[in-house]
């Protein structure tokens, strides 16, 4: 009884904050078109989401690249397939690992900085002090960073999928001694334009997701500074979650639109 | 209690609380608390912690909502007001937070013209706000920490830039809450002076939530007691000091 009672009330939980967060992304999108703009402040926080992010998205990405064709190498050979590497990389690359590692490691970096910043703003009052100056902190604070998490999440990923590309070249010129012209003539040769489009749209809706859990969380923290590292950690699993989810979305729609 | 009625004659009411009632959940907070803040008045309100002080001066400024009772800004229900209408009003009201909310990823000067900026319908579109906010600064005396960080400044010093930033949309009510505590003596006695000076050169009416007798004494012009969510008693700080009513002396103590 009381189990199927604490089901209930979580799942209430769940719908309630679910609701809560739809109608934050309802007034941002209410927002984000009306005048004035904070233009520098977009600037600022696309610095602070793309380029501060660039080195660990790189690094992963290239590490990845590396990794995946040292792994994938002796499962080819056997097959007498090595010359499949470049497309079977680059697929899987620009597809689905570039893309979904890139988010992932955005949220765990972008999203818990967004849910501790704003949910330290919060609780330090600085948020109500914007309010009582008469200006408009949701403009101010969570337009600018939703809608620099948007944009700057596909240049990540472009970034990241470069490197990762770059880690499985050095890895292919190493043991074969391939060319770079060669490399990438067969990575491009076995990409579609099928293949671009569907996963780079799909990494805004990542980076929005990011933005607007992270802002959610922070925006809304209470409970002095607990709740900040509460604001933060939720904010990772909970972009996390919505990540994989929109993923599905995503291929589900590419695979229906193929069809 | 002569002193309050040649105050009610001769000055203009500009904030009017009547009949307020707010609680979270089965805490009533304040049942029916009523207030009236004079022209050029410096009112202090004094309780014990958790009593709704602050939550009281929230309710004027629209941070927190009520259950049910009256606010009458200088002749504006805010009740009736749109969120536009409401931040004109915003401008003409500053608020003292009790920890400072100066914003940390700004530089002084950026605190200043945060709100500056943003209040094009008051000031018109302004291309330099330096003269502003270096008189703004003047004011509580720390032009010098223009360019520094909130991280770089003591509390004392953060208090008093985050009154510059309160001053410097030129406000006709302030809201003072608690505006020495954590403060030593001596720096709470120089914020004190300050908030005396700034009354008399902006002509302020000001409510001041304060725990600190010494601040009370300096400073108000009239007293509100709030005990068990009303306003049990009002006077100057000498009748309240004398008078024999228990709940009132144990303040006094």
């Amino acid at each position: 009884m009381t189990i199927a009672k604490n089901n209930s009330s979580r799942l209430l939980s769940f719908f309630d904050e679910f609701g809560k967060l739809s109608i934050f992304a309802v007034r941002f999108f209410k927002e984000v078109f009306k005048p004035p703009y904070e233009f520098s402040e977009l600037l600022r926080q696309c610095y602070n989401i793309g380029i501060k992010s660039l080195l660990l998205v790189g690094v992963t990405g290239f590490i990845i690249g590396l990794v995946f064709t040292l792994q994938s190498r002796p499962t080819l050979q056997e097959f007498g397939a090595v010359s499949w590497m470049p497309s079977m990389v680059g697929i899987s690359i620009i597809r689905e690992i570039g893309p979904l590692v890139t988010a992932l490691i955005c949220a765990g970096r972008v999203g818990s900085g967004i849910g501790a910043e704003l949910g330290s703003m919060r609780v330090t009052e600085q948020i109500d002090a914007m309010d009582v100056s008469g200006t408009n902190p949701f403009k101010y604070l969570v337009v600018t960073r939703v809608v620099a998490a948007t944009l700057m999440l596909p240049i990540l990923t472009i970034v990241g999928d470069a490197l990762a590309l770059y880690g499985s070249y050095l890895v292919e010129f190493n043991k074969d001694d391939v060319s770079l012209q060669l490399y990438f003539g067969e990575v491009f040769s076995a990409l579609e334009f099928g293949d671009l489009i569907p996963s780079t749209i799909k990494t805004f809706f990542f980076g929005f997701a990011i933005g607007i859990v992270g802002c959610f969380k922070g925006y809304n923290c209470d409970k002095g500074t607990v709740g900040v590292g509460l604001a933060a950690n939720e904010a990772v699993v909970y972009t996390s979650m919505l990540i994989f989810i929109l993923d599905f979305i995503a291929v589900l729609l590419t695979d229906i639109f193929y069809e | 209690m002569s002193s309050n009625k040649e105050l009610t004659q001769e000055k203009k009411i500009v904030v009017s609380i009547q009949d307020l009632f707010i609680s979270f959940g089965d805490n009533h907070v304040l049942n029916g608390f009523s207030l009236e803040l004079f022209e050029g008045e410096n009112l202090v309100v004094m309780g014990k912690s958790g009593c709704g002080k602050s939550i009281m001066i929230k309710c004027l400024i629209g941070l927190q909502s009520v259950d049910s009772g009256s606010i009458n800004i200088m002749g504006t229900e805010i009740a009736n007001l749109e969120k536009e209408q409401l931040d004109d009003l915003r401008t003409e009201i500053g608020f003292l937070f009790q920890g400072s909310a100066l914003y940390d990823s700004m530089s002084v000067r950026e605190n200043l013209d945060f709100p500056l900026r943003r209040h094009t319908n008051k000031f018109g579109v302004l291309n330099n706000t330096d003269a502003m906010i270096i008189e703004a600064l003047r004011s509580v005396g720390l032009e010098s920490a223009i360019d520094l960080m909130p991280s770089e400044l003591s509390g004392g010093m953060k208090r008093r830039i985050a009154l510059a930033r309160t001053l410097i949309l030129k406000p006709k009510i302030i809201l003072y809450d608690e505006p020495t505590t954590g403060l030593d003596p001596i720096t709470s006695k120089e914020i004190v002076l300050l908030m005396k000076s700034i009354q008399e050169t902006y002509k302020t009416s000001s409510i001041i939530i304060t725990h600190d007798m010494d601040c009370a004494r300096a400073i108000s012009n009239r007293m509100i007691l709030l005990i068990d969510g009303i306003a049990y008693v009002t006077g100057t700080f000498e009748e309240l000091s004398k008078s024999i009513d228990p709940k009132v002396k144990a303040f006094f103590k």
